[in-house]
């Protein structure tokens, strides 16, 4: 049988063929199942889709390349735990796409910064890394507090995340906008958008600018909420279904 | 095409393959490699029974030894717990003032407490908590809501300006942009502010500016600039400033009333943790 190489070896089609199949099998065999194995995600309560303003800060997240420093993946680690807290679950980034657990942290991991520094830290250390933290080798994001954001195209940047499976509703996608600017308003009217994202949904102007909704707005109200969606006083952790 | 024959020089038969004369040498593998490869075969087969690997179509095979990392890092905390232990459960009973009376249980909050604030706090307050501007010093002894172990605590526990319930809170107005007060008026309750600092201040402006200080600033500056510890509100006439000590600070204060938020901590603490932080960082600094 070992002789029969040589015919696929002198012809490249077949060879070419023959490879794919050897390939994808690798890869059928470890990828496929976790798009429909239900029980790599926690069953948690609290996860929602990200709000009009949290995707647009995301994108920002995603446009600056802060995750090719800033990790968002808490590991089952003792020492990580002890400086992050709460390992991350797979269930915290289900409506994450593409997911930001990244693999480098040249900064600290990001996955619970939420609520853990002030918005007017968040907004200083943008503008300036190195006016609140010194021995900091991050570059300025300034700009950010300047541009205002742009967010024309939040209706269907929502309806691009429905396709991959996150459920945002028809009445989410209706009043993106809307929601938007509430978000960033402390006096805008919270009913409606907290009917739509909950009760726990933060709704403040960010940047400390609150004549104008700036980028620097939108990436805060993000950082802001990264990990405090999940309840755990309601989640298992040492429940058999919960052990990986 | 292929011809095998024997090298003359090596006796090594070729591999019968041809390039302009040159031919290759059919050498087997190494036998130390081939074992090693048959031997990582096997071991990714054993792996394979021991190990969680390979997915089903409604779980996974967990391996015959039940490894999770979500159950060792449970059990390497609870080993971590039981290591503290006996400090830790003094720490946990112990009021904040026995603890400073106790050198062994002080030296053990303080070790916490250093570990805990470069973590959280040193990111606003600093390394060793020299603080910046708009970020309270905690090495002097110049407090804003007092410095007192219970205050420290309580500080630490609810957050200034923050969402716990609690937080403490004050606001101070922007008398520039809310147009309280004129640019004119302003300016002259600038001089009024560096001259009770101790500092060369214009005298005519200081006099202009005294009525509007006792009817806008004193019900929480106090009369005399001393401040107000459960309004969180500066003393005036000490050296130390929050936002920058210049004539254009010191303005852009009046106008603008900028006010910091410190998030509240106690969620993410144990309370033996925020003892221990309230303890350290009143032994470091000038503590009252």
């Amino acid at each position: 049988m070992w002789k029969h190489h040589t015919k696929l070896e002198r012809n490249s089609l077949p060879l070419v063929i023959a490879i794919l199949i050897v390939v994808s099998i690798g890869g059928i065999v470890e990828i496929a199942p976790l798009f429909y194995l239900e029980s790599t995600i926690e069953k948690v309560e609290g996860v929602r889709p990200y709000t009009p303003l949290e995707l647009e800060g995301r994108d920002i997240y995603i446009r600056e390349g802060c995750y090719t420093c800033h990790s968002q993946m808490i590991r089952p680690l003792r020492d990580e735990v002890e400086r992050y807290g709460h390992y991350s679950l797979a269930a915290e980034s289900m409506y994450d796409h593409p997911f930001q657990w990244g693999s480098k942290r040249t900064g600290p991991d990001l996955a619970r910064v939420g609520g853990k520094y002030s918005d007017g830290w968040h907004t200083d250390h943008l503008i300036d890394p190195r006016s609140v933290v010194p021995e900091s080798v991050m570059p300025p994001y300034a700009f950010l507090a300047k541009k205002t954001l742009d967010y024309r195209a939040i209706e269907d940047k929502i309806r691009a995340m429905t396709r991959v499976g996150v459920p945002y509703t028809q009445d989410m996608i209706d009043n993106a906008k809307e929601d938007l600017e509430t978000q960033a308003d402390p006096f805008a009217a919270p009913t409606k958008f907290q009917n739509r994202y909950g009760g726990k949904v933060l709704q403040r102007d960010f940047d400390g600018d609150p004549d104008r909704l700036t980028e620097m707005d939108a990436l805060v109200a993000y950082l802001q909420m990264l990990g405090t969606l999940v309840d755990f006083s309601t989640y298992q952790a040492e429940a058999p279904e919960n052990r990986r | 095409m292929s011809k095998r024959e024997t090298d003359e020089v090596t006796g090594v038969e070729t591999t019968g393959h041809e390039w302009d004369g040159i031919r290759e040498l059919d050498n087997p593998l190494p036998r130390w490699w081939l074992y090693v490869f048959y031997a990582g075969i096997v071991v990714a087969i054993v792996y394979w029974v021991l190990m969680p690997a390979w997915p089903g179509v409604s779980g996974y095979t967990k391996g015959v030894l039940g490894q999770s990392d979500r159950a060792d890092v449970v059990r390497e905390l609870q080993g971590l717990k039981e290591l503290r232990g006996a400090q830790a459960a003094k720490l946990q009973k112990a009021s904040l003032e026995e603890i400073e009376a106790d050198p062994e249980l002080q030296a053990y909050a303080q070790a916490i407490g250093q570990s805990v604030f470069g973590d959280n706090c040193a990111t606003c307050h600093g390394t060793g908590g020299v603080g910046t501007k708009g970020y309270a010093n905690l090495r002097d002894d110049v407090w804003l809501w007092g410095g007192s172990l219970s205050d420290i605590h309580r500080t630490i526990e609810v957050g200034i300006r923050s969402d716990h319930p609690d937080t403490r809170f004050s606001q101070m107005p922007a008398f520039g942009r809310d147009q309280m007060l004129t640019a004119a008026e302003i300016g002259d309750l600038t001089e009024y502010v560096v001259a009770l600092s101790r500092r060369k201040a214009d005298a005519a402006a200081v006099t202009r500016a005294a009525p509007i200080y006792e009817a806008q600033c004193a019900s929480c500056h106090g009369p005399a600039g001393l401040g107000d510890q459960t309004k969180g509100a500066p003393n005036l006439t000490d050296q130390e400033w929050l936002y920058g000590s210049s004539r254009a600070d010191i303005r852009g204060q009046i106008w603008a009333g900028k006010g910091g938020v410190m998030p509240s901590w106690k969620n993410r603490f144990d309370p033996e943790t925020l003892k221990a932080l309230a303890v350290y960082i009143h032994a470091n600094a000038g503590g009252q």
